[in-house]
């Protein structure tokens, strides 16, 4: 069982107007420093086998056909050998 | 010789009824439901993927009824030259499917806009636009929060080189201009076709403007245009 944690990003080319929409937000909370806001998106999940070359195959395919469009998004994931911890399970 | 439309059902589709109400009741045409766990595609002339929220929009709009079973005929219907129209979330699935180029973006202003907009015909040459006058702008409604059209420079070089920019956002006069672009969409861009110019994606909704009951019908000039070139 491997335990997956993936970030998936938009490109630095593509405009995040949810990025700049937040950052109004901290403007008006009198963060005045805040700058470059983007928004991504956070997944977790398990592979249940026990081959490595096998998890990192499946990871790359959700990664590349499901979970991010690569005309616009760019992905990175960490891969560890266990299951989650209750307390994450919780 | 009678002519088929298919309306694919996705969970979550919401303007299914509204493609089988314009196309059996104020078009006349054979219509029938698709449903997206079906791969059997009915002998269908026509398919299309209607708007709405196909799996609540998540992931990204369109991600997952892309590998809906139906999607793999659709695929494989498109491939060998069948007619698939996309109309907003049907685009965006279309795009994912990889059928056409490029990615549907959140609004610019971050507003899910909905409203009467116009539309030039940029290629008359499709069976889709075949019938459309020149310097005739068609009054279409639009209804959505994410279809700012982008693809890079490449892409869009490609698609002017190859006439697959259909339609543009333009005034009622046919000007086209950032200062009636509902969305940000690069080039003011509403709908393309593949290379082939057999399948269609368009964010505007020419179902919704059939019926005269509602005081607009342009979107029939495009059904017309389609049921009257595919018959001839």
């Amino acid at each position: 069982m491997f335990k997956v944690t993936v970030i998936i990003k938009r490109r630095p080319s593509i405009l995040d107007p949810q990025g700049k929409a937040v950052e109004k937000g901290a403007a008006h909370l009198g963060l005045t420093n805040i700058k470059d806001t983007r928004i991504g998106k956070f997944i977790e999940f398990t592979v249940d086998t026990k081959d490595k070359n096998t998890a990192e195959k499946e990871v790359k395919d959700y990664c590349n056909k499901l979970l991010s469009n690569p005309i616009m998004e760019d992905y990175e994931f960490t891969l560890s050998e266990g299951t989650p911890s209750e307390e994450e399970v919780a | 010789m009678s002519l088929k439309f298919g309306v694919v059902v996705f969970p979550g589709s919401n303007c299914d009824h509204d493609a089988y109400y314009a196309l059996k009741k104020i078009l006349h045409t054979d219509v029938t439901f698709l449903w997206h766990k079906d791969k059997d595609l009915q002998n269908s002339d026509i398919i299309i993927l209607p708007g709405g929220f196909s799996y609540g929009d998540y992931l990204r709009c369109g991600a997952i009824a892309r590998f809906s079973p139906i999607m793999n005929s659709v695929i494989e219907f498109a491939n060998k030259g069948g007619l698939v129209i996309g109309i907003c979330n049907g685009f965006q699935v279309l795009l994912e499917a990889g059928l056409l180029p490029g990615v549907l973006l959140k609004n610019k202003s971050l507003q899910f806009v909905c409203k009467d907009i116009y539309i030039s015909t940029e290629n008359r040459n499709t069976i889709f636009t075949k019938d459309l006058e020149p310097n005739r702008f068609l009054k279409v409604p639009i209804a959505h929060g994410e279809g700012n059209y982008f693809a890079d420079e490449d892409t869009l070089k490609s698609l002017e080189d190859n006439n697959q920019i259909v339609f543009k956002y333009s005034s009622p006069e046919g000007e086209i201009s950032e200062a009636f672009n509902p969305n940000g969409s690069v080039l003011n861009i509403a709908g393309i076709s593949n290379k082939k110019g057999n399948v269609l994606g368009m964010m505007p909704h020419p179902e919704r403007s059939t019926d005269p009951v509602l005081q607009k019908t342009d979107g029939s000039i495009i059904f017309k245009s389609i049921i009257n070139n595919f018959l001839n």
